[in-house]
């Protein structure tokens, strides 16, 4: 079949800058051909090359004595001790859940679940953090029931546990909804497999499902030409099979047993070409593909649309071929396709034939390595005026967390949480709902706390101080459970990196993130950028989700109870009222107004370590953070059932979203101990009230827990159901 | 005890039934779908949860007709014991080991939390462990749980005090809020509910360990 003629038109379809072209003209010596243009840019598309942000991306602290492996693989890795190590990653599918919410959402889980199992990790734990617009707009409701039951239904079936996640709603986001999706997996520390392939003239082995026209051009937008060139247009929005997926999982792993696999990567974006340019280029070697052998689903497909197919559930592998009978023996075992399509080979290209022509004859080293890098011009975001209080009228407090609960933001998301499986595989020690979500370690003492942060108008108002605080109330969710933070994986949500203003919240965030892990000793080993969330002209919020893992070593270690009648409430941490761009003000008052609190990176640690130093004195915990003491005591009173009394009625100590703080319930004794040594150690500690009874009480103000618990339980489906 | 639990393409609750099974003090054998007989001296056959054959064509349907499920119905028909949950329970109706079918919830949504069973007075020994009234919490994870009879099959499972459990606030719209049956010889028991993941205290109760332990006292000796 002829490939259309290279035009300018078609270079622009690809979503190539005309000094990018020119680049691929000084690299190749000649005009490229249509299936290698399509391979430059999916190569190059800010998707898989990072190009406007892989400047900042590296000032990220990735190091630690933790990190088996940091960014640059399919997952980071981290180790566990007793020979196991976490592999996780969060990656966002935004565009693709605005179009088509379900196999958006669900192709989501399904890449993630996939890059965690490429490295030879059985999915244990999968989370989301979900954004999207106003509650009352046109498209919310839709979108919401069809990513939740796209989540569910992959991971439902997939079979893994999903313990935990986050959802919000902003107008800023009515054009451009966001569905990140997070997976750890549990390996041996010695038995990691990685990209790199190895050996000359060896195997390259294609796995998995059928390769057909979905999702070519997901990286690239169709012009004129471009559907001429393609014969049967599908959407570009990729459809998941998690049956399949599941037998890739069960079938990738006995297969790594058999001491197969010498490299192995998943087809994600830009599917073959990412894969086999990524296994290449990390080896050091070329790659030659025989496309006839790939096995195909559909008729008549072209190199071009072989290349560029991002059909799910499939992987690439760089075999042993002396083991070739028993890896195909596992494959044929689970019903799934086994083909060698290429080979290793000791010259740099990246040589692609199909019939017997060569419709590709690349330089796979630069290819891979030398895909444009932006410094991108950038302005730092102008300080937020500091809120005056007194602007804030002055309204009954339980008025004010009644205004909180009724709000989809606040308000519990059973209904959300309740269509995921949240206990298969029987390890599920605290399921979503309330703090971070805990598993144990199948077979272990050991248990794996999991949370998903970032508070979006913070950001806004002050990306370094929003970024730090995504970091910071990461690392207190898992403290409050018990857990010591051992690392984090980002995903960064942003509008148009080529605006200085977008930038300038991509830098500022990096920079409160890269500060903050630092500190808290929680290095980002995985991550995801995702660009150019704008809807005419329009940005969403910046959010960069932070999601982290923390361990706890013991049973014994963790933090898991709720709160008794008698129990005390003591507030860690020190409380100034601040209710700049407060949940209060937002929900209440309808105002983004104000600074981002300050987060103080040292008070943090120092509270954290004091929480897990004194775990044995404490019942329950929660960390305080959007809503303040009155939400975060509400929640866990709600939890256990039982009413709570706090002294003070005053607005800014109940709803202030001061950081570095924590609610936490125990007896008298273990009160009086902890005070004491709170105060050998220099934290804040006040008593702010008890639990008892049947009311929810701030002051004098009052209402009955079961009108209040109504009101959180039923507010999410009333809105959105 | 011997137990075999059945392995087939997206099963995904194999494992914590066979957990289940073993802490309980049996002794178990993982068996493929392909395989065409059961091991020798099975004493019980665990069907487990998950989406076997991707729930394709009818939750079970596909199941129901391997290799190995034939090997189970002539199992069963000779009087052996087999346990099938959630996925299982679909897969056991589809063979016609056990009457019934499962439907779409009738919220149309996939339902996973913990809800209330009551235990009916049922002579069989998975219930050994309960007292016939009891009310115990047990999780549901599914999206086609609402079992559905007709109306003389339901008065024959009345009649027969077939009907193992019913749910007290019944989540997904089964007829008669039956969550569980068993055969007539009262050795094959399906339920939507999943006791193994109710069977120990990390779990956060242990409801589910009775019918495991109950069953360990009447088949070791047998």
């Amino acid at each position: 079949m002829t490939e259309p003629a290279i035009t300018e038109d078609l270079i622009e379809a690809h979503g190539l800058k005309p000094d990018e072209y020119q680049r691929i003209l000084e690299i190749i010596g000649r005009e490229p051909s249509f299936t290698e243009l399509g391979i430059f840019s999916a190569m190059w598309n800010e998707h898989c090359s990072y190009k406007s942000s892989k400047k900042w991306l590296r000032t990220l602290p990735t190091e630690g004595p933790q990190v088996i492996c940091g960014p640059g693989e399919n997952a980071g890795v981290i180790d566990i001790g007793d020979n196991q190590a976490v592999i996780f990653k969060m990656e966002s599918h935004n565009h693709p859940s605005y179009i088509e919410p379900y196999q958006g959402a669900a192709t989501g889980v399904g890449g993630i679940l996939r890059d965690v199992f490429t490295m030879g990790a059985r999915p244990i734990a999968a989370m989301n953090s979900l954004s999207f617009g106003a509650v009352d707009h046109h498209k919310t409701r839709q979108l919401v029931h069809g990513v939740v039951e796209g989540i569910g239904g992959y991971g439902n079936c997939f079979g893994v546990p999903t313990v935990g996640g986050e959802v919000r709603f902003d107008p800023a986001y009515n054009g451009n909804c966001l569905v990140n999706a997070f997976a750890a997996g549990l390996a041996d520390a010695d038995k990691i497999f990685y990209s790199a392939a190895s050996g000359v003239g060896m195997p390259v082995v294609y796995l998995g499902a059928k390769t057909g026209r979905d999702g070519v051009g997901g990286a690239t937008m169709a012009s004129a030409e471009f559907d001429e060139t393609i014969e049967e247009k599908r959407p570009t929005v990729q459809v998941g099979d998690p049956f399949t997926e599941k037998r890739l999982m069960e079938a990738t792993l006995e297969l790594m047993q058999t001491g197969a696999v010498i490299s192995i990567q998943d087809m994600g974006a830009a599917g073959l070409t990412c894969s086999a340019v990524e296994m290449g280029d990390k080896g050091g070697l070329g790659v030659k593909l025989q496309l006839d052998d790939v096995p195909q689903r559909e008729e008549n497909m072209t190199a071009y649309e072989m290349m560029l197919s991002e059909s799910q559930e499939r992987m690439l592998m760089v075999l042993r071929p002396e083991k070739e009978a028993e890896a195909r023996a596992v494959f044929e075992k689970w019903d799934l396709d086994f083909a060698i399509v290429g080979e290793t080979i000791a010259e740099d290209r990246f040589l692609i034939l199909h019939g017997n022509e060569v419709k590709a004859d690349l330089p796979l080293a630069t290819l891979s390595g030398s895909a444009p890098e932006y410094d991108r011009p950038w302005e730092a975001t102008a300080p937020a005026e500091p809120l005056d209080a007194a602007t804030v009228p002055g309204i009954d407090p339980v008025d004010g967390l009644r205004a909180l609960i009724s709000s989809p933001n606040y308000a519990a998301k059973q209904w959300i949480y309740e269509q995921y499986d949240t206990m298969v595989m029987a390890d599920t020690v605290r399921t979503p709902g309330f703090g971070a979500g805990v598993i144990r370690v199948h077979d272990t003492g050991k248990m794996l706390a999991f949370t998903s942060d970032v508070t979006p108008r913070y950001v806004k108002a002050n990306p370094a101080m929003g970024g730090k605080q995504a970091v910071a109330e990461a690392y207190r969710n898992l403290t409050a459970v018990g857990a010591t933070p051992l690392a984090s994986t980002d995903n960064l949500n942003f509008g148009n990196p080529e605006k200085p203003e977008i930038m300038g919240q991509f830098v500022g965030a990096i920079k409160g993130i890269g500060e903050a892990v630092a500190a808290l000793d929680m290095p980002i080993v995985s991550g995801n950028v995702s660009l150019y969330n704008e809807t005419d002209g329009a940005a969403i919020l910046p959010t960069p989700t932070i999601a982290a893992v923390g361990l706890i070593k013991t049973e014994d270690d963790a933090i898991l109870g709720l709160p008794r009648d008698g129990h005390v409430a003591l507030l860690i941490g020190d409380t100034q009222g601040h209710l700049g761009q407060s949940a209060l003000l937002a929900e209440v008052f309808n105002r983004s107004e104000g600074d981002a609190p300050t987060v103080d990176l040292a008070a943090e640690k120092r509270n954290g370590d004091f929480i897990r130093a004194n775990h044995a004195l404490i019942k329950s915990c929660t960390d305080l953070s959007d809503g303040g003491l009155a939400l975060a005591a509400f929640e866990m009173a709600e939890a256990a059932g039982v009413g709570i009394h706090i002294d003070t009625d005053d607005m800014a100590q109940l709803f202030g979203e001061d950081q570095a703080r924590y609610l936490v319930a125990c007896n008298f004794d273990e009160a009086e101990a902890l005070m004491v040594a709170a105060g050998q150690a220099g934290v804040p500690i006040h008593s702010v009230g008890r639990f008892t009874g049947d009311q929810v009480s701030f002051g004098a103000s009052s209402a009955p827990l079961s009108e209040l618990s109504a009101t959180y339980r039923g507010a999410f489906e009333e809105a959105l159901g | 005890m011997h137990a075999a639990v059945i392995v087939f393409p997206g099963s995904n609750c194999d494992r914590d039934l066979a957990v289940a099974f073993e802490k309980a003090g049996a002794k178990v054998s993982m068996v493929w779908h392909k395989d065409t007989e059961l091991p020798a001296g099975v004493d019980i056959v665990g069907i487990p949860g998950g989406f076997s054959f991707g729930d394709y064509l009818r939750c079970g349907a596909i199941a129901a007709n391997s290799p190995i499920c034939q090997s189970v119905v002539r199992h069963a028909e000779r009087g052996g014991y087999a346990l099938g949950i959630c996925n299982g329970f679909q897969v056991l109706t589809e063979t016609g080991l056990l009457p019934g079918a499962l439907r779409r919830n009738a919220n149309l949504k996939y339902i996973c939390k913990p809800v209330k069973l009551r235990v009916e007075a049922c002579d069989t020994v998975y219930l050994k462990g309960y007292e016939p009234g009891q009310e115990i919490t047990i999780p549901i994870a599914h999206h086609d749980g609402n079992y559905y009879v007709d109306d003389a099959k339901l008065a024959q499972l009345k009649d027969e005090g077939r009907i193992a459990f019913t749910y007290v606030d019944n989540p997904n719209g089964s007829v008669a809020d039956i969550a569980g049956v068993v055969s007539k010889n009262r050795r094959v028991l399906g339920m939507m509910p999943h006791p193994e993941r109710m069977a120990e205290p990390a779990h956060g109760g242990t409801d589910g360990r009775a019918m495991f332990e109950g069953l360990m006292d009447a088949l070791a000796t047998a």
